[in-house]
Protein backbone atom coordinates (compact mmCIF):
# COMPACT_ATOMS: atom_id res chain seq x y z
CA UNK A 1 0.00 0.00 0.00
CA UNK A 2 1.24 3.40 -0.68
CA UNK A 3 0.90 5.47 2.23
CA UNK A 4 0.71 8.97 2.56
CA UNK A 5 1.42 10.96 6.00
CA UNK A 6 1.49 14.34 7.05
CA UNK A 7 2.86 15.89 9.29
CA UNK A 8 2.64 19.64 10.47
CA UNK A 9 4.60 20.06 13.68
CA UNK A 10 1.96 18.61 16.41
CA UNK A 11 2.45 16.67 18.59
CA UNK A 12 0.02 14.38 17.34
CA UNK A 13 1.60 14.88 14.16
CA UNK A 14 4.70 12.79 15.41
CA UNK A 15 3.01 10.57 17.16
CA UNK A 16 0.98 9.53 13.81
CA UNK A 17 4.85 9.47 12.48
CA UNK A 18 5.79 6.82 15.23
CA UNK A 19 2.85 4.43 14.75
CA UNK A 20 2.96 4.49 11.12
CA UNK A 21 6.69 4.19 10.55
CA UNK A 22 5.71 0.68 12.52
CA UNK A 23 2.53 -0.21 10.98
CA UNK A 24 4.11 0.38 7.59
CA UNK A 25 6.89 -1.75 8.41
CA UNK A 26 4.64 -4.48 9.59
CA UNK A 27 2.51 -4.15 6.96
CA UNK A 28 5.25 -3.53 3.80
CA UNK A 29 4.00 0.00 2.94
CA UNK A 30 5.90 2.00 1.19
CA UNK A 31 5.84 5.24 3.23
CA UNK A 32 5.60 9.24 1.61
CA UNK A 33 5.69 11.56 4.68
CA UNK A 34 4.53 15.49 3.28
CA UNK A 35 5.75 18.05 5.46
CA UNK A 36 3.95 21.16 5.75
CA UNK A 37 3.71 24.24 7.51
CA UNK A 38 0.64 24.60 10.15
CA UNK A 39 -0.15 27.94 11.03
CA UNK A 40 -1.57 26.37 14.23
CA UNK A 41 2.00 25.76 14.96
CA UNK A 42 5.15 27.31 15.49
CA UNK A 43 7.63 25.41 13.80
CA UNK A 44 8.49 26.36 10.44
CA UNK A 45 9.14 23.40 7.62
CA UNK A 46 13.05 23.05 7.78
CA UNK A 47 12.70 22.12 11.92
CA UNK A 48 9.25 19.70 10.89
CA UNK A 49 11.94 18.21 8.15
CA UNK A 50 14.68 17.56 10.37
CA UNK A 51 12.90 16.14 13.06
CA UNK A 52 10.84 13.64 10.46
CA UNK A 53 14.28 12.20 9.29
CA UNK A 54 15.72 11.98 12.84
CA UNK A 55 12.99 10.09 13.35
CA UNK A 56 13.48 7.83 10.38
CA UNK A 57 16.80 7.64 10.99
CA UNK A 58 16.51 6.07 14.60
CA UNK A 59 13.71 3.99 13.27
CA UNK A 60 15.81 2.98 10.87
CA UNK A 61 13.29 2.83 8.30
CA UNK A 62 13.57 4.20 4.72
CA UNK A 63 10.52 6.61 3.52
CA UNK A 64 10.51 9.88 1.05
CA UNK A 65 10.25 12.92 3.19
CA UNK A 66 9.22 16.11 0.76
CA UNK A 67 7.18 19.34 1.34
CA UNK A 68 3.68 20.63 0.39
CA UNK A 69 3.42 24.33 -0.24
CA UNK A 70 0.49 26.18 0.08
CA UNK A 71 -2.63 25.07 1.48
CA UNK A 72 -1.98 21.72 3.29
CA UNK A 73 -4.98 20.45 3.37
CA UNK A 74 -6.03 20.96 -0.42
CA UNK A 75 -2.47 19.94 -1.04
CA UNK A 76 -2.37 16.54 0.43
CA UNK A 77 -5.83 15.58 -0.95
CA UNK A 78 -4.51 17.02 -4.35
CA UNK A 79 -1.42 14.64 -4.11
CA UNK A 80 -3.00 11.31 -2.94
CA UNK A 81 -5.48 11.81 -5.63
CA UNK A 82 -2.96 12.57 -8.71
CA UNK A 83 -0.24 10.46 -7.77
CA UNK A 84 -2.19 7.31 -6.96
CA UNK A 85 -2.02 6.98 -3.24
CA UNK A 86 -4.09 4.42 -0.66
CA UNK A 87 -3.96 6.20 2.35
CA UNK A 88 -3.56 9.34 3.77
CA UNK A 89 -2.63 9.69 7.57
CA UNK A 90 -3.23 12.29 9.89
CA UNK A 91 -2.50 13.40 13.43
CA UNK A 92 -5.48 15.29 15.29
CA UNK A 93 -7.44 16.08 17.86
CA UNK A 94 -5.68 18.09 20.52
CA UNK A 95 -7.47 18.23 23.85
CA UNK A 96 -7.95 21.63 25.28
CA UNK A 97 -7.04 22.36 29.25
CA UNK A 98 -10.86 21.02 30.12
CA UNK A 99 -10.52 18.13 28.12
CA UNK A 100 -12.62 18.57 25.05
CA UNK A 101 -10.99 17.41 21.66
CA UNK A 102 -11.08 19.20 18.54
CA UNK A 103 -9.91 18.17 14.90
CA UNK A 104 -7.41 20.57 13.45
CA UNK A 105 -8.74 22.70 10.49
CA UNK A 106 -6.91 20.66 7.90
CA UNK A 107 -7.94 17.39 9.22
CA UNK A 108 -11.05 18.16 8.75
CA UNK A 109 -10.51 19.38 5.49
CA UNK A 110 -8.53 16.31 4.40
CA UNK A 111 -11.83 14.35 6.35
CA UNK A 112 -14.35 15.78 4.56
CA UNK A 113 -12.93 16.41 1.16
CA UNK A 114 -10.65 13.32 0.15
CA UNK A 115 -11.29 10.66 -2.25
CA UNK A 116 -8.68 8.32 -0.56
CA UNK A 117 -9.42 6.45 2.77
CA UNK A 118 -8.28 8.13 6.00
CA UNK A 119 -6.57 6.95 9.14
CA UNK A 120 -6.89 10.18 11.60
CA UNK A 121 -4.48 8.96 14.73
CA UNK A 122 -5.08 11.08 17.95
CA UNK B 1 -4.67 32.01 18.62
CA UNK B 2 -6.97 35.06 17.97
CA UNK B 3 -9.90 34.32 20.06
CA UNK B 4 -12.52 36.32 19.10
CA UNK B 5 -15.20 37.99 21.87
CA UNK B 6 -18.00 40.30 21.74
CA UNK B 7 -17.33 44.04 22.56
CA UNK B 8 -20.03 44.67 25.02
CA UNK B 9 -19.95 42.68 28.43
CA UNK B 10 -23.30 40.63 29.32
CA UNK B 11 -25.49 41.37 31.96
CA UNK B 12 -24.89 40.91 35.94
CA UNK B 13 -25.67 36.51 36.78
CA UNK B 14 -27.00 35.53 40.06
CA UNK B 15 -24.15 33.55 42.54
CA UNK B 16 -24.18 30.46 44.18
CA UNK B 17 -25.37 29.27 46.56
CA UNK B 18 -28.51 29.84 45.53
CA UNK B 19 -31.82 27.49 44.27
CA UNK B 20 -34.14 27.10 41.64
CA UNK B 21 -37.61 25.10 41.09
CA UNK B 22 -37.28 23.79 37.61
CA UNK B 23 -39.99 22.81 35.06
CA UNK B 24 -40.54 19.60 36.20
CA UNK B 25 -41.32 21.24 40.17
CA UNK B 26 -38.03 20.06 41.06
CA UNK B 27 -35.90 22.02 44.07
CA UNK B 28 -32.68 22.51 42.60
CA UNK B 29 -29.84 23.31 44.76
CA UNK B 30 -26.98 25.40 42.92
CA UNK B 31 -23.42 25.80 44.60
CA UNK B 32 -19.69 26.27 44.21
CA UNK B 33 -17.71 23.10 44.34
CA UNK B 34 -14.12 21.96 45.27
CA UNK B 35 -11.88 19.03 45.68
CA UNK B 36 -14.16 17.97 48.42
CA UNK B 37 -17.00 17.10 45.85
CA UNK B 38 -14.65 14.71 43.67
CA UNK B 39 -16.48 11.66 44.91
CA UNK B 40 -19.29 12.91 44.51
CA UNK B 41 -18.42 13.85 41.42
CA UNK B 42 -17.06 10.45 40.30
CA UNK B 43 -20.71 8.95 41.18
CA UNK B 44 -22.53 11.44 39.21
CA UNK B 45 -20.46 10.61 36.21
CA UNK B 46 -20.70 6.95 36.26
CA UNK B 47 -24.45 7.41 35.83
CA UNK B 48 -23.38 9.99 32.58
CA UNK B 49 -25.70 8.85 29.64
CA UNK B 50 -22.65 7.92 26.66
CA UNK B 51 -25.04 9.16 24.21
CA UNK B 52 -24.62 12.80 25.99
CA UNK B 53 -20.41 12.42 25.87
CA UNK B 54 -19.44 15.54 23.35
CA UNK B 55 -15.56 16.16 22.40
CA UNK B 56 -14.53 13.31 24.48
CA UNK B 57 -15.70 14.23 27.66
CA UNK B 58 -16.73 13.39 30.34
CA UNK B 59 -14.73 10.39 29.86
CA UNK B 60 -16.42 6.87 29.70
CA UNK B 61 -14.16 5.02 32.23
CA UNK B 62 -13.70 5.29 36.04
CA UNK B 63 -9.53 5.40 36.14
CA UNK B 64 -10.55 8.44 33.28
CA UNK B 65 -13.00 10.09 34.94
CA UNK B 66 -10.80 10.74 37.78
CA UNK B 67 -8.07 11.89 36.39
CA UNK B 68 -10.14 14.24 34.27
CA UNK B 69 -11.66 15.27 37.51
CA UNK B 70 -8.51 15.79 39.22
CA UNK B 71 -7.64 18.93 36.54
CA UNK B 72 -11.10 20.28 36.51
CA UNK B 73 -11.04 20.67 40.14
CA UNK B 74 -7.65 22.29 40.62
CA UNK B 75 -7.55 25.55 42.94
CA UNK B 76 -7.25 27.57 39.07
CA UNK B 77 -10.86 26.28 37.86
CA UNK B 78 -14.20 27.47 39.13
CA UNK B 79 -16.78 25.40 39.79
CA UNK B 80 -20.40 25.11 40.65
CA UNK B 81 -23.07 21.75 41.13
CA UNK B 82 -26.51 20.87 41.14
CA UNK B 83 -27.86 18.62 42.86
CA UNK B 84 -31.41 17.37 44.08
CA UNK B 85 -32.36 15.95 47.01
CA UNK B 86 -29.10 15.45 47.90
CA UNK B 87 -27.60 14.10 44.79
CA UNK B 88 -25.42 15.86 42.54
CA UNK B 89 -27.30 15.95 38.87
CA UNK B 90 -25.04 18.54 37.11
CA UNK B 91 -22.18 20.81 37.21
CA UNK B 92 -20.84 23.07 34.97
CA UNK B 93 -16.53 24.59 34.65
CA UNK B 94 -14.30 27.29 33.67
CA UNK B 95 -11.00 26.04 33.16
CA UNK B 96 -8.60 28.73 32.53
CA UNK B 97 -6.83 28.94 29.28
CA UNK B 98 -3.40 29.72 27.99
CA UNK B 99 -3.96 33.10 27.23
CA UNK B 100 -6.33 35.17 29.10
CA UNK B 101 -10.35 33.67 28.95
CA UNK B 102 -11.81 30.15 30.66
CA UNK B 103 -13.40 27.59 28.89
CA UNK B 104 -16.80 26.71 30.14
CA UNK B 105 -18.77 22.84 30.45
CA UNK B 106 -21.37 21.64 31.42
CA UNK B 107 -22.97 18.41 32.30
CA UNK B 108 -26.58 17.50 33.03
CA UNK B 109 -27.45 13.85 34.23
CA UNK B 110 -30.25 12.59 30.91
CA UNK B 111 -33.37 12.60 33.63
CA UNK B 112 -32.80 16.17 34.67
CA UNK B 113 -32.49 17.57 30.99
CA UNK B 114 -35.09 19.39 29.21
CA UNK B 115 -36.19 21.23 32.60
CA UNK B 116 -34.10 24.70 32.66
CA UNK B 117 -31.42 23.16 34.80
CA UNK B 118 -28.08 23.96 32.51
CA UNK B 119 -29.35 27.37 31.59
CA UNK B 120 -29.94 27.62 35.39
CA UNK B 121 -26.61 25.78 35.65
CA UNK B 122 -24.51 28.20 33.14
CA UNK B 123 -25.95 31.44 34.67
CA UNK B 124 -25.06 30.60 38.08
CA UNK B 125 -21.26 29.70 36.86
CA UNK B 126 -21.18 33.02 35.08
CA UNK B 127 -22.04 34.49 38.24
CA UNK B 128 -19.37 33.56 40.15
CA UNK B 129 -16.95 34.28 37.63
CA UNK B 130 -17.92 37.48 37.86
CA UNK B 131 -17.49 37.82 40.82
CA UNK B 132 -14.15 36.56 40.73
CA UNK B 133 -13.21 39.04 38.12
CA UNK B 134 -13.11 36.58 35.39
CA UNK B 135 -14.30 38.17 32.08
CA UNK B 136 -13.44 35.65 28.77
CA UNK B 137 -15.50 32.63 28.82
CA UNK B 138 -15.75 30.72 25.53
CA UNK B 139 -16.36 27.31 24.74
CA UNK B 140 -16.97 24.83 21.64
CA UNK B 141 -20.17 23.24 21.42
CA UNK B 142 -20.71 20.26 18.39
CA UNK B 143 -22.79 22.13 15.38
CA UNK B 144 -25.65 20.21 15.44
CA UNK B 145 -26.30 20.21 19.17
CA UNK B 146 -29.35 22.57 18.84
CA UNK B 147 -30.54 22.45 22.51
CA UNK B 148 -27.24 23.51 23.80
CA UNK B 149 -26.21 26.17 21.19
CA UNK B 150 -29.58 27.83 21.77
CA UNK B 151 -29.26 27.96 25.58
CA UNK B 152 -25.75 29.54 24.89
CA UNK B 153 -27.68 31.79 23.01
CA UNK B 154 -30.02 32.45 25.54
CA UNK B 155 -27.66 33.44 28.17
CA UNK B 156 -25.96 35.73 26.04
CA UNK B 157 -23.25 34.05 24.46
CA UNK B 158 -21.97 34.63 21.13
CA UNK B 159 -20.97 33.25 18.06
CA UNK B 160 -17.00 33.39 17.47
CA UNK B 161 -16.00 30.95 15.08
CA UNK B 162 -18.57 28.57 12.93
CA UNK B 163 -16.09 27.56 10.00
CA UNK B 164 -15.40 24.46 12.08
CA UNK B 165 -16.92 20.80 13.21
CA UNK B 166 -17.44 22.32 16.31
CA UNK B 167 -18.96 26.15 16.85
CA UNK B 168 -17.16 28.26 19.11
CA UNK B 169 -19.06 30.80 21.35
CA UNK B 170 -17.70 33.48 23.30
CA UNK B 171 -18.84 35.80 26.26
CA UNK B 172 -18.00 38.97 28.05
CA UNK B 173 -18.58 39.54 32.01
CA UNK B 174 -17.00 42.82 33.14
CA UNK B 175 -16.85 46.07 32.02
CA UNK B 176 -14.00 47.23 30.09
CA UNK B 177 -13.13 50.24 32.31
CA UNK B 178 -10.07 48.22 33.59
CA UNK B 179 -9.07 46.52 30.72
CA UNK B 180 -6.31 46.88 27.99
Amino acid sequence: MNVLLGVGGSDLSYQALDETIERSREAGDDLTVAVFDNEEMDTGGAAIEERVRETLAEADFEATVRHVEGDPGSRLVDIAESEGFDRIVLGSGERSALGKIQLGSIAEFVLLNAQTPVTLIR
Amino acid sequence: MIRYYPDEPAGSFPSPPRQHTDREDRTIQFRRADATDRTALIEMYKQFDPADRAQGIPPARETAIERWLETILDDECLNVVASHDGDLIGHATLVPDEQEGYELAIFVLSAYQGAGIGTELVETLLGLGQSDGIDRVWLTVERWNDPAIALYRKVGFETANSERFEMEMSIRLLSSTSDE
